[in-house]
């Protein structure tokens, strides 16, 4: 309804109910728990805010030491570096790498499989199967960690052996191949197992809400199912893939334990992919291994590079969540339009 | 729980204006409704009709934004007067809904009590069931539910269940019971168990009912009260108020003679 | 007479809509002779599961789309490919799902006895027979140490999470500046890598308590910090279910506001409630890096926790491979009989989540 102007005149003048004597009208018990709910949700800015704050605070001194001069921070797992940010970039760098590498490889399944149970499955079977992709995302990340070792090391040995003898030219496949299996491809595919329950359960869930009459009206025309998805379903999904395949990249991004138990690491930006030891580190793995041996101020340089892992994470989440929102925002819209027109 | 059947009270509605935010929704009504008597409140979609309804007993707050303007007077109180809570405003005028309501998690023993039990007011077992079958009876549903009180009230049918929220609004005594298109989800045969009802129901009550059927309307009520609206997002106006028949045989307006005998709304 | 209804009266044989289409069957027959071809060749090269499925796709899809290229056109061939490959992932996220689960359960199987469940590792002892050193395996401070942290944990975001979900339902107006600053937190909460979150536990705990402040308590804030988000956003979802009518239903009978939200729509929404709350939980119990940052490990019994390193099954699957002890072959199998109590909980957890909706569901629903 259009917000116009009043024409009625008020005739007794102030509006008799709504916000006047607000407090008058209100009992204790009502106002103490609307106290109770309101500050839970003003702890979660707190909570928030605390930690940045602390992390902040742990963090602020090795990253504005001198890394060569300090007796910490010139040794042991920070050693050798100039300053912080030339210790947190490689690190930065192999973050995003890893993840883009999972990412590649998880995206295409991942909408696959939610295509499969959107389109292709039966209907009655549809939750089951997700249900049981869901499964994926239950498994905790120390057991794809124990599985990676064991499971994924030797069973991608000879595909790495292959990639570099016969495209090692490609500057990816090259140097010396790992010999254990321990490398950052082998990680990428445990990540890409990890994030896949997530890109698919967001993309399985817009998938089923195209609109049914936009389908049907596909399939009237005669096309085959792959053309009415190519017609109706992804034009209508495309943001919500886009931020979903992002929401993976954020998992992807703060993963620790599977990357930290596989790869067998070095802190430098490298290309490389199945190599050992001279391939790059991600920032969560690279604290959990370290964080242990660490002395204080090094621990403190841990932190550091925590804090640029949850700049970059944030950064990527509320990316998503933008597109999302602009997303369901257009679908409101178009939503109503629907009402409307039939109405 | 001591309050006899006389508790039925007049309303007194004066130059009422209903807002939501800077939308005027109803514009300048003015009714007196006499107590002990069924009330209609007619007119086509969007004209107001149960906008006008919860603002009776404050209802209409709950939708964040609106206010009104104006006096509603109960037995010549003010419901909008400073430093009235509308929670007490509501225990003593009763509300029905337009699509039955039971509470889910409840049994059909525990919505008629829900009322009480909510106000957290005392209550014997005794006096509990004896509350529960007089309301239930009062909503003639006791017969065809007595055996089965403890089972949940979303297992009885559409007719049973409005009836067993009738039975909820007047096991808390009120003064006043309000309908908004009590029926309007029924089919025909609990329709008419809900009309003998609200026959049987003025005998105690002061009942306001918004109906789109004109034909309960005219079954139902003593006074009928036709509301209009000039087109959409213009605000809706009482065009006129009489007694039932009057507005059925003989309009004094012509809008209402038209919307009476089905040449439009 | 035309030819339409020369043709009903006597009908074709063959029904025209039939022609140029694959048998029925026709995906079987292809999909069994990819098959049997894989299996030829691996009987050439030696055997493997996984190589096998993977022949008899690499077979199958283009034998199916020329099949169908020729009999019957591009449009469907392209169709039968993009089905057969649909399917294909959906088997392909299988294979992890099944090798990960059976690795867990035969590697763990072996030690997963009384024992290993009801003694705590770490103190070795002599053996009164053979007066022997042995250390002993078992798991029971691991156990403790997650059901206590992860009980506070839950102890911590429950109630913060609900309130919040309250607040965002039923009180906040839509506009509201907290509302929507609220709002977007939470989502920004989602996207915290659980390493920060212990890295802030850690960085909390030792700013206040000095350097050795490892304890279960700091780890529970840490999950905590994890767990809120996910809880207000499954309350919110149930309270959002709750139908507008019973609220003013409740109104209507001159119920306060906070007697219809904790007598009425929470009761309404309790069943979807426990089971965001019981899937938040299985969520959380497996998080390693927070724990490990913010309890440290141990192989001795603590089930104090307020003070001291904690130890939890996720951070002993992780620390018996990583640290193992003297004996290397004790401490792997530790890690993986930890790893599989842990997928043994974490599955019993989802199973809850799933009964409780399902015997509470019908009830609500209108």
């Amino acid at each position: 309804m259009p917000g116009r102007p009043t024409p009625g005149k008020p005739t007794q003048g102030k509006p008799r109910s709504g916000k006047p004597n607000a407090a008058a009208r209100t009992r204790p018990a009502d106002r103490v728990f609307k106290f109770l709910s309101t500050s839970a949700a003003v702890s979660i800015m707190v909570i928030l805010a605390g930690v940045a704050l602390f992390l902040i605070i742990r963090a602020l001194p090795a990253i504005t030491a001198s890394w060569s001069t300090n007796p910490e921070l010139k040794s042991g797992v920070t050693g050798g570096f100039a300053s912080f940010w030339a210790y947190v970039s490689p690190l930065a760098f192999g973050t995003v790498w890893a993840s883009v590498i999972a990412l590649l490889m998880a995206t295409p399944v991942a909408i696959g499989i939610a295509l499969f149970i959107s389109h292709y499955s039966p209907r009655r079977m549809a939750s089951f199967l997700g249900y049981i992709i869901d499964l994926l995302a239950a498994v905790p990340s120390v057991v794809y960690g124990l599985w990676g070792i064991l499971v994924m090391r030797p069973f991608l040995l000879p595909l790495q052996e292959w990639l570099n003898a016969y495209l090692g030219w490609i500057p990816l496949f090259s140097g010396k191949v790992t010999s254990t299996g321990s490398s950052i491809l082998t990680g990428a595919v445990v990540l890409a197992v990890m994030v896949l329950p997530i890109i698919t359960a967001i993309c399985r869930e817009i998938f089923l809400q195209t609109p049914k009459l936009h389908e049907e009206a596909a399939l009237a025309l005669g096309s085959t199912r792959w053309e009415m998805i190519q017609l109706c379903v992804f034009p209508y999904a495309r943001s919500g893939m886009v931020s979903a395949i992002l929401l993976g990249l954020g998992r992807a991004l703060g993963e620790t334990m599977a990357v930290a138990m596989i790869i067998s690491p070095a802190i430098i930006a490298s290309f490389r992919i199945i190599t050992e030891g001279e391939n790059s580190q991600t920032i969560a793995s690279n604290i959990a291994l370290n964080f242990p041996i660490a002395t204080g101020m090094q621990r403190d340089a841990l932190i550091g590079t925590g804090l640029v892992l949850f700049v970059i994470s944030l950064a990527v989440n509320m990316v998503a969540r933008l597109i999302v929102n602009a997303g369901t925002g257009r679908k409101k819209v178009f939503w109503r339009k629907e009402k409307v027109s039939t109405s | 729980m001591s309050k006899s059947n006389g508790v039925a009270k007049s309303i007194s509605v004066k130059d009422l204006n209903v807002y939501y935010g800077e939308f005027l929704a109803v514009h300048d009504v003015s009714i007196d409704i006499a107590p002990r008597s069924v009330t209609a409140f007619i007119g086509p979609s969007g004209c107001g009709k149960s906008t006008l309804l919860r603002t009776l007993n404050r209802m209409h707050e709950v939708l964040p934004g609106a206010h009104v303007t104006g006096e509603v007077l109960v037995d010549g109180d003010d419901l909008y007067g400073a430093g009235v809570d509308p929670v007490t405003v509501r225990r003593q005028i009763g509300m029905v809904f337009q699509r039955p309501n039971p509470f889910p998690t409840m049994s059909i023993k525990e919505n008629v009590l829900a009322g009480v039990r909510l106000n957290n007011r005392r209550i014997s077992r005794s006096a509990a069931d004896e509350l529960v079958e007089r309301s239930l009876r009062g909503a003639n549903l006791w017969n065809e539910v007595k055996d089965r009180l403890d089972k949940p009230g979303q297992g009885l049918s559409g007719g049973q269940q409005q009836r067993l929220c009738i039975a909820r609004a007047i096991a808390v005594e009120p003064q006043v019971l309000l309908m908004d298109e009590p029926c309007s989800a029924l089919d025909p045969i609990s329709t008419l168990a809900v009309e003998d009802l609200i026959n049987e129901l003025k005998d105690s009550y002061t009942v306001v009912i918004v109906t789109h059927n004109m034909q309960q309307a005219a079954r139902v009520s003593d006074m009928t009260a036709f509301f209009n609206i000039a087109g959409s997002g213009k605000p809706g106006k009482l065009i006129e108020y009489a007694q039932t028949t009057t507005i059925f045989n003989n309009p004094a307006q012509k809008s209402t003679e038209d919307y009476v005998s089905g040449r439009f709304g | 007479m035309t030819a339409a209804t020369e043709a009903f009266r006597h009908p074709a044989v063959r029904n025209r809509l039939t022609t140029r289409q694959l048998p029925k069957r026709a995906g079987l027959y292809t999909l069994i002779g990819a098959f049997i071809l894989a299996a030829a060749v691996q009987g050439l090269t030696g055997f493997n599961w996984f190589a096998l499925l993977a022949l008899t796709c690499v077979f199958y899809l283009p034998a199916i789309y020329l099949l169908s290229r020729v009999k019957e056109n591009r449009r469907k061939a392209l169709d039968r490919l993009i089905r057969s490959l649909v399917t294909v992932a959906f088997l392909l996220a299988l294979a992890p799902l099944i090798s990960t689960l059976w690795t867990v359960v035969s590697k763990g199987l072996g030690i997963l006895n009384w024992e290993f469940i009801s003694t705590s590792g770490g103190a070795a002892r002599i053996n009164p027979d053979t007066l022997e050193l042995v250390s002993s395996s078992g798991a029971l401070q691991a156990i403790v140490g997650t059901l206590q942290i992860t009980g506070l944990a839950t102890l911590f975001s429950v109630p913060i999470g609900l309130l919040t979900a309250i607040y965002l339902v039923e009180y906040a107006q839509p506009a509201f500046w907290l509302r929507r600053t609220v709002n977007f937190l939470v989502d920004v909460m989602t996207g915290i890598p659980s390493i920060v979150a212990g890295l802030f536990a850690f960085s909390l705990f030792t700013l206040l308590l000095g350097p050795k402040a490892f304890s279960g308590l700091s780890a529970a804030v840490a999950l905590s910090v994890l767990m809120i988000p996910t809880v207000v956003r499954s309350c919110e979802e149930m309270l959002r279910l709750v139908p507008a009518d019973l609220r003013e239903a409740s109104y209507a009978l001159g119920v306060t506001k906070y007697v219809t939200i904790v007598r009425i729509v929470i009761p309404t929404a309790i069943a979807g409630i426990a089971t965001g709350v019981t899937l938040a939980i299985a969520r959380v119990i497996g998080e390693t890096a927070p724990i490990f940052m913010a309890a440290s490990f141990t192989d001795s019994f603590n089930a104090n926790p307020l003070s001291g390193p904690m130890q939890t099954l996720p951070v002993m699957a992780y620390t018996g491979y990583k640290f193992p002890g003297q004996n290397i072959d004790l401490s792997n199998s530790q890690a993986w009989g930890a790893a599989l109590l842990l997928v043994l909980l974490v599955i019993v957890l989802n199973l809850v989540a799933r009964i409780i909706a399902m015997i509470f569901a019908p009830k609500t629903s209108r």
